[in-house]
């Protein structure tokens, strides 16, 4: 199959599993970061569990080859504490701003031309970060495996049970404060 | 096909079926899951319409040059998906404005949507420098075990929390 219908393939799933698990919602993307609601944080590191196990697996049988994305600490750093900024105030982040203009939101759909506007800009500041911030702290596409000596699947089981805990403790918070 | 009219499913099972769908991306094209890349070279083709010198001649277009490929195609689809999720399930789009930010900041539509258009503009401000967004490092470069995804992930919480107490205060904590 061409690559290209793979991809839409793959997008419309990855648009339906937003929508139904209502990541698309302001309210809840506003509502993680005010920590009442904890969606976001749920999906994300299921799909960081789930997905980690799988990709790891396929790649110890040459099914997969890893894209890790440079570790260039001030500039990702910088960029995620301004992008922390963006989600809160537009109340989407890129992808679910996206699905929630499809679903008819109209602040997603000016948000999304907000992200054409911030686009066309960093590429004419890109000239300029590209000697600057872009190289300082530049440590190359290094893994946490890497970085702790550690095999791969002592890092997921770690992270598995971290997560396993922290939504037994979720669990727990939740339940109490639906009864007050 | 009853499940795809329900109007939501739990987040363990959407975070789960988005980390099986990374393994058919990594298996069946070699690409994690990314979408503010696409949003580059989108404004690119629009920009080739009207500006076309610019464009050829700007480093980061050269990066990421402004054509169709695989991740737009997923965007494209992303886009497709959630529009007919909501359909089938009769989820039709809540009021413009919406809780917390009414609650704080009133029911004007001019204000909520100045906000919404500055936050996109500093929303992909940041991710074009971080090199990705909740997608491609949050979600495929912290499953991956990359640093940068991790670094990401923490720096966005970092600054989501303490802008989201700062805007909305601790009374939109409440109910």
């Amino acid at each position: 199959m061409s690559k290209l219908v793979l991809g839409l393939i793959t997008g419309l799933i990855f648009g339906v599993l937003l929508q139904k698990g209502r990541v698309t919602k302001y309210p809840v993307i506003v509502g993680q970061f005010l920590l009442r609601d904890f969606t976001v944080m749920k999906t994300m590191l299921t799909a960081i569990v789930v997905g980690g196990v799988g990709v790891y697996t396929l790649r110890a049988f040459g099914l997969a080859t890893l894209h890790v994305k440079p570790a260039q600490l001030a500039a990702v750093t910088a960029g995620g504490l301004i992008f922390g900024v963006g989600m809160v105030v537009l109340g989407y982040c890129p992808g679910t701003g996206i699905a929630a203009a499809a679903e008819g939101k109209i602040d997603a759909m000016i948000g999304v031309a907000g992200m054409f506007v911030g686009a066309i800009v960093y590429a004419a500041l890109y000239g300029f970060f590209s000697n600057t911030i872009l190289t300082w702290y530049d440590l190359g596409p290094v893994t946490l495996p890497q970085l702790a000596h550690l095999p791969a699947a002592v890092i997921l089981a770690a992270l598995a049970i971290g997560a396993a805990l922290f939504f037994r403790q979720l669990g727990r918070w939740e339940k109490r404060s639906f009864k007050r | 096909m009853r499940f795809l009219r329900m109007k939501s499913w739990s987040p363990y099972a959407v975070g789960a079926f988005i980390g099986i769908l990374s393994w058919f991306a990594f298996f069946s094209a070699d690409n994690p899951i990314g979408v503010s890349t696409s949003i580059v070279r989108t404004v690119g083709m629009m920009a080739e319409t009207v500006a076309p010198d610019y464009v050829s001649t700007n480093a980061y277009f050269a990066k990421f040059t402004p054509a169709v490929d695989w991740e737009w195609m997923l965007v494209a689809g992303l886009a497709l998906g959630a529009f007919v999720s909501s359909r089938l399930s009769g989820d039709k789009p809540a009021e413009p404005v919406e809780y917390p930010w009414r609650a704080r900041f009133g029911p004007s539509r001019t204000k909520r949507y100045l906000a919404a258009f500055a936050g996109g503009v500093v929303l992909i401000f940041g991710a074009r420098l971080a090199g990705g967004c909740t997608s491609g490092h949050g979600i495929s470069g912290s499953l991956q075990l990359a640093l940068s995804g991790w670094l990401f992930f923490a720096s966005v919480f970092v600054s989501g929390i303490l802008t989201a107490f700062l805007l909305f205060g601790r009374e939109g904590a409440r109910d």
